[in-house]
């Protein structure tokens, strides 16, 4: 049965009229970009010294770009074509267009925050970085979590330094309005590497998950067969940097040293995980003496530690084909996200294929985030 | 022998370089005074370090107290493990020798000739059965072309040999004499897990272990695959096939749900990709079953197998002598005797122009 | 089969666009270059308001590198996915068969004959003077 027959609610998402349903799902929304009017936004969170640097020598990350994209989207700022608020500025800048398009239209009972853009992550001044994450979060704070309870949100770091992540954490970290740290997949080493324990360490100290959200430049072709030219092959590659988190994360042992730590991957699908896992038992076994500090098989570090958001939802041609999937990876392990309000946004009620039934999407809609994202 | 096997092509087996002293009889004298005055001893990469278990299976390894070599040096011993004891019609022999690390194209390109010449003279030669890839100086197209052009006439090569890791992506038109050269005398386009190493494994720079890299091999087949659909390759070369060689297989159907959807939105961008890419995909792209990412679950496999929504695509191969599989279990579980016939015998037949 | 009307013409002029709701039903008129075409508003893939969609050209290619651009302003993209209708046929580029919007009859009327008639105009008062956008919705 097609959920949106049963499920959808009376609201017409377009123009953003809300209409409370009854029985409708509390959504949790697991990946909702919040943006800056413009960089002048950052201002008053920055010391001058900052300020003065950005306005001098701008942000330098390992892509080249200092305005404009090497693969341009599909669209103005990968965004959809009905989310620019009227009053001008990006979309995902105007609260109330949020509230209105989004948390009402949808009745999001939590979203959460995924700043992305000139937020200081993968700047390769350290301490720019470190600068610009502080004001980020501060920022994201002042400005949508605080006004709107709804919303939680993403402790951006300064990942490329943990020790200056970890103080990142220490200094935001008990705040209940910050509902994850946020990293991006695409770091300079593996994130498994040692170089970001002390993120984990942070955040497992605070009951914080770890999303991790395609994008990043981390200054290597997405895989070791080099540099795409296209667009599609860039979109499509972020299933690919998801996979090198994931299998970082569980051979390089994070998960034997951080027990409670917990991790969601952001926007990058998930029908990947099960060939995923899959191939790393398998190689497990073969190689299992060059690990000795595994102490299980990949799969189960998988299976207890990682999350995994829905969005882009996965369309085979066959519905039959991603219900296995979701099945192999558990319906307590699958997070909704829209990505508003970017283009390849998910509905809530129309994303999910026939052959979902109602108790499971209501564990992926409304109720496995909560626990995962501090909001019980 | 058993009847189960009777006739299979095996589309993955490695013969294995002895020793430099091997290439050297297959050099010209200026490349052979080379190797001697620089002191040039090998080029062999991290892939396979020769003591990890993946390497080799236990009873293909060098025997010192028996005085035996690793059983892929030699013709005769090989055949003897796959052709005579399970009665395959033909292995077609894939050569990891490194010829990929080097970094002078024209070295590269000797090495890949000497490389062709000892799989003919030590290979080819020794066992009718055998049918073995091209080795290809990728570092310049040209020089890739030449040696297309001088080992094609030799019908027993059957396919040009790339590594999932090298310069840039594959379908990219820098490329594209190569393919053409490939496509003009029916030859199919094999890439193997492997790296040149001139780029990071992964794409978040190097891992600490070997397991890693060799898990990451997969998602360069990912980049591999998307870039031939992308640039067009199969728009341009109708008739090639590309066979993905030790890529595991089970990634695909998830990775095509993700590019075909991507596609519905962007196609514009490339818009001589004019139908799903999971078309391009059925139509050109072959798999190697081993090895074959799924637990040994009859069921899983199964259901694994329907994501691919073909019965044309996978190849049987034993990825001698990787430790794949032990005793004879090359086939997955799962797999019903119709589907296995196409595996064995009726897929490769259709994928390799020149086997017939 | 029931007329509706749904906007006087001299609100709809050349490249604007209009949604409209009849008969439970939800659609998008576009005013191309003089030549009115009705869809249905709702794309078949998620639900968004194609209203909202941008219209571009119909890109070909007979291979690599090969760009044609024809029939500018005749393709609607969704504003979410990004998907590719064409307002002649309501088909989507992608998926022609299954992917595809119902299409509508629409006409300018003169308010003479509207007012006569058997239609329905329930948001706006009719007068012989005008002329009026009318839409056959089934």
């Amino acid at each position: 049965m097609p959920l949106d027959d049963p499920m959808g609610p009376a609201i017409t998402t377009a123009n953003g009229k809300g209409s409370a349903a009854p029985n409708r799902l509390a959504v949790i929304d697991g990946d909702i970009h919040p943006a800056v009017r413009s960089m002048a936004d950052f201002k008053p969170y920055l010391s001058k010294r900052w300020w003065d640097h950005y306005e001098t020598y701008g942000m330098r990350r390992k892509h080249g770009s200092s305005n404009g994209e090497p693969y341009p989207k599909s669209a103005p700022l990968a965004c959809r074509r009905d989310a620019w608020p009227e009053e001008g500025g990006r979309p995902g800048s105007s609260l109330r267009l949020m509230q209105e398009q989004h948390l009402d239209a949808y009745g999001v009972e939590h979203g959460i925050l995924g700043p992305l853009g000139n937020t200081g992550q993968g700047e390769m001044n350290l301490e720019l970085s470190a600068a610009m994450c502080s004001a980020t979060n501060d920022w994201q704070r002042d400005t949508f979590t605080r006004p709107e309870k709804r919303l939680k949100g993403g402790l951006v770091v300064p990942y490329e330094d943990g020790v200056a992540s970890a103080k990142e954490i220490e200094r935001c970290g008990a705040d209940t309005d910050f509902g994850q740290v946020f990293l991006l997949t695409r770091s300079s080493e593996p994130l498994g590497s040692r170089r970001y324990w002390p993120i984990y360490e942070a955040a497992e100290r605070y009951n914080l998950p770890i999303g991790f959200h395609v994008f990043g430049t981390s200054g290597h072709p997405v895989s070791g067969a080099g540099w795409p030219s296209y667009y599609i092959e860039e979109g499509a590659g972020h299933s690919t940097s998801c996979q090198t988190v994931v299998t970082s994360l569980v051979i390089e042992g994070v998960f034997e040293r951080f027990p409670k730590l917990k991790v969601v991957m952001i926007e990058g699908g998930f029908a990947w995980a099960p060939a995923l896992a899959f191939r790393l038992d398998k190689v497990f076994e073969r190689l299992r003496s060059e690990v000795p500090h595994l102490k299980r098989r990949p799969s189960e570090y998988i299976r207890d530690h990682v999350y995994f958001t829905t969005q882009p939802m996965e369309e085979p041609d066959d519905r039959r084909h991603v219900l296995d999937i979701m099945d192999w990876i558990g319906w307590d392990k699958l997070l909704f996200a829209s990505d508003y309000p970017h283009w390849d946004f998910d509905d809530p009620f129309r994303a999910f294929p026939a052959g979902v039934t109602t108790e499971q999407h209501r564990r992926i809609v409304a109720e496995n985030g909560k626990s995962v994202f501090r909001l019980n | 022998m058993s009847a189960d096997w009777k006739g299979a092509i095996d589309c993955d087996v490695h013969p294995h370089v002895p020793n430099i002293d091997a290439l050297k009889k297959h050099m010209n004298e200026y490349w052979r005074e080379t190797v001697e005055v620089r002191g040039i001893t090998a080029f062999e990469s991290v892939a396979y370090p020769p003591n990890a278990p993946i390497t080799l299976r236990p009873d293909w390894r060098a025997d010192k107290a028996k005085g035996r070599a690793r059983a892929d040096t030699d013709a005769g011993r090989t055949a003897a493990a796959l052709m005579d004891r399970h009665g395959f019609a033909h292995s077609i022999l894939n050569c990891l020798y490194a010829v990929q690390l080097i970094r002078d194209e024209h070295m590269a390109a000797a090495f890949c000739s000497a490389v062709n010449d000892w799989m003919r003279a030590e290979w080819l030669d020794r066992d009718p059965r055998y049918r073995a890839s091209i080795v290809l100086p990728l570092q310049n197209p040209e020089l890739a072309v030449e040696e297309i052009e001088r080992c094609a006439a030799d019908k027993r090569f059957v396919q040009v040999l790339a590594l999932a890791m090298g310069e840039q992506p594959l379908g990219k038109s820098h490329f594209w004499p190569v393919w053409k050269a490939a496509e003009k005398h029916g030859l199919a386009i094999g890439i193997h897990a492997g790296s040149s190493y001139h780029h990071a494994t992964t794409g978040s720079g190097w891992p600490s272990y070997y397991l890693e890299d060799y898990a990451a091999q997969s998602l360069a087949f990912h980049t591999q695959l998307g870039s031939f659909i992308a640039e067009g390759v199969f728009v341009k070369f109708p008739k090639l096939k590309l066979v993905l060689i030790e890529s595991g297989v089970t990634w695909i159907g998830p990775y095509l749900w993700r590019l075909s959807k991507f596609w519905r939105g962007v196609r514009l961008e490339v818009p001589w990709i004019d139908r799903s890419p999971i078309e391009f995909v059925r139509d050109h792209v072959r798999l190697t079953i081993q090895p074959f990412d799924a637990p040994a679950s009859g069921e899983t496999v199964g259901r694994l197998m329907d994501q691919l929504q073909s019965d044309e695509m996978l190849l049987f191969a034993s990825d001698f002598p990787h430790w794949q599989f032990d005793n004879d279990d090359m086939m997955p579980v799962g797999i019903d005797a119709t589907l296995r016939k196409k595996i064995l015998i009726d897929n490769p037949l259709a994928t390799y122009a020149r086997l017939v | 089969m029931t007329r509706h009307v749904v906007a006087r013409a001299a609100d709809l002029p050349p490249g604007t666009r209009k949604k409209v709701s009849v008969e439970n039903r939800d659609i998008v008129v576009l005013n191309i270059k003089g030549e009115l075409f009705a869809l249905s508003d709702k794309c078949p893939h998620k639900g968004a308001s194609l209203c909202g969609g941008l219209l571009t050209g119909l890109v070909r290619s007979d291979g690599p590198g090969d760009y044609q651009y024809e029939r500018k302003g005749e393709i609607l993209r969704c504003p979410w996915h990004q998907w590719e209708f064409d307002v002649r046929t309501g088909r989507s580029y992608c998926d022609p068969r299954r992917m595809r919007l119902m299409q509508f009859p629409v006409a300018v009327e003169a308010g003479a004959s509207v007012v006569e008639g058997p239609y329905k105009a329930e948001t706006f008062n009719v007068s012989v003077e005008d002329d009026y956008i009318v839409l056959d919705v089934p």
